[in-house]
């Protein structure tokens, strides 16, 4: 075996994105952020049960000042780039990885949550996609006429009609799962892992998207048996 | 007891394999699987057929050589053990039990059930060692090793690099093995000094041999004969974000290796036997 010298001139920052491991502490860090988003956009969103009033002066709050709302949103979408970037090379690699796959294979000990990630992550941002379409731009709005700045008015409108309700429903859950395995397995990426403590982040990750799903659904449920209206 | 063994034949690297189903009528519940394959080897040696081709050496567990998937888990049904020591008596009676060689691109299929693991060497040799002067040795409890380092540095020990790690995992990712050595080494007093240099280095072999990236699934534990816990990923990706925040230069030393050998382009087994 003869030794090379690689990445002389490479920077650091480029070879440590190269490699898997700096990828996922990307994603661990992006992840992180998002995570940290969707709780307080969770927190945000149920105001709707105080009422058009609450609600509407939330969203009034939060573009107050145009410059911190754009510093959010480039973050956020800058995590969000970053996170998709790193999940589909390591899912390239996970393919170039088996080129031969097995007759049969038996997973023992994974849960379903994180052999799901890449079908629960493109799914969810598809409905990101609707979402902001939806609710934030606009463009689509099924249930009625979308009127700016009237928040509850346009969430209570297209939560009426039923498919919108479900779509929604059915990505929270899968956002649930996504966060089942990612709010924990963000500590082991960044190196974090103690026989004490993981396990006791394990539950806690699994008790937070229980905690974020129903949070999220309650909205369209409430809305589809008229307690929002 | 009987059982039907249906087996992965391929002879060498480059030519088509398949599944061929082999009864063996004469199978003792006491014996290994690999005593079993052994059996079946006589009978198809008496038979003039080609024998089925497996690795094996010390047959007691710590040696890593053996391997294959049974029924799609890597070393079997049995939690923490190897196929050498899974005895027969663990499968009913007439049951089909399907033999798979490991399956990744890291690890190309050199004939049968025997896979070319030498990417791993490569690992090994990138950083996974203690640079030691030579000389007459140190006495004896110089350099003090608390007791739970110690203890935590031989669980990591306890990897014997069989590969059922990067078989069982979905990504093909080697990083339980990879954190196995690192954590072993970097838990103990002496490997400190290196900590940051092994960790560049054994990661970026790692990931140059084509294995996949970590997604902390965390099947590997489930299939490893000697139990290490994920947590030496987490070791390794500690240290290796350690090792790039403390580095002073961008270069790292890698492992070539010698032949082409490892890609399967020039290995010729069955060339030369039939020639």
């Amino acid at each position: 075996m003869a030794t090379t010298v690689i990445g002389a001139r490479e920077t650091r920052p480029a070879r440590f994105w190269a490699a898997t491991n700096g990828k996922k502490v990307v994603m661990a860090i992006t992840g992180a952020i998002l995570f940290l988003f969707v709780i307080g956009h969770m927190l945000g969103n149920l105001q709707v049960f105080e009422g058009p009033d609450k609600l509407n002066a939330y969203g009034r709050f939060l573009r107050i000042v145009p410059e911190i709302l754009w510093t959010v949103r480039i973050v956020l979408l800058a995590s969000v780039i970053l996170h998709i970037w790193a999940a589909v090379q390591l899912a390239a690699r996970k393919i170039q990885a088996r080129p031969v796959g097995y007759a049969k294979h038996e997973n023992v000990v994974s849960d379903y949550a994180s052999r799901t990630m890449y079908w629960s992550g493109p799914i969810l941002l598809a409905f990101v996609i609707f979402h902001l379409l939806h609710l934030t731009a606009g463009v689509i709005h099924p249930g009625g006429e979308f009127v700016e700045g009237d928040v509850y008015h346009n969430v209570v409108a297209g939560f009426q009609v039923w498919y919108v309700s479900a779509w929604y429903i059915f990505s929270m859950i899968l956002l649930g799962f996504h966060i089942r395995h990612g709010a924990w397995s963000m500590f082991q990426s960044v190196g974090i892992n103690h026989p004490r403590y993981t396990p006791i982040l394990k539950k806690a990750a699994a008790v937070l998207a229980v905690v974020i799903v129903l949070g999220y659904i309650s909205i369209p449920i409430s809305v589809l048996l008229g307690l929002v209206k | 007891m009987r059982v039907r063994l249906k087996i992965w034949r391929q002879k060498s690297p480059n030519t088509r394999g398949q599944f061929v189903s082999y009864p063996v009528d004469n199978v003792n519940p006491d014996m290994s699987m690999l005593e079993c394959l052994d059996v079946l080897n006589e009978q198809l040696t008496e038979n003039g057929e080609e024998p089925v081709a497996f690795e094996h050496d010390c047959r007691e567990g710590i040696c890593g050589s053996c391997g294959f998937m049974i029924n799609g888990i890597a070393h079997g049904p049995l939690p923490a053990t190897t196929v050498c020591q899974l005895t027969m008596r663990h499968f009913k009676d007439g049951e089909e039990l399907l033999l798979e060689p490991w399956r990744a691109r890291a690890f190309p299929l050199i004939k049968d059930l025997i896979v070319d693991r030498r990417a791993f060497d490569r690992i090994i040799a990138s950083g996974g060692y203690i640079s030691v002067s030579t000389g007459s040795a140190p006495d004896g409890n110089t350099l003090p090793v608390p007791k739970e380092a110690a203890d935590r540095a031989m669980d990591a020990a306890a990897c014997i690099g069989c590969g059922a790690c990067v078989a069982a995992c979905p990504n093909a990712s080697s990083s339980l093995f990879t954190g196995a050595k690192i954590a072993h080494l970097g838990t103990l007093p002496q490997g400190k000094p290196e900590k940051d240099r092994r960790a560049i280095r054994m990661v970026t072999q790692m990931n140059l041999e084509g294995f996949g990236g970590c997604t902390n699934i965390g099947e590997c534990t489930g299939v490893c004969p000697k139990e290490i816990p994920l947590e030496v990923i987490a070791a390794m990706n500690r240290d290796y974000l350690r090792g790039n925040w403390h580095a002073r230069d961008n270069v790292v030393t890698t492992i070539r290796p010698f032949t082409e050998w490892s890609y399967g382009s020039k290995l010729q087994i069955d060339e030369q036997s039939q020639s």
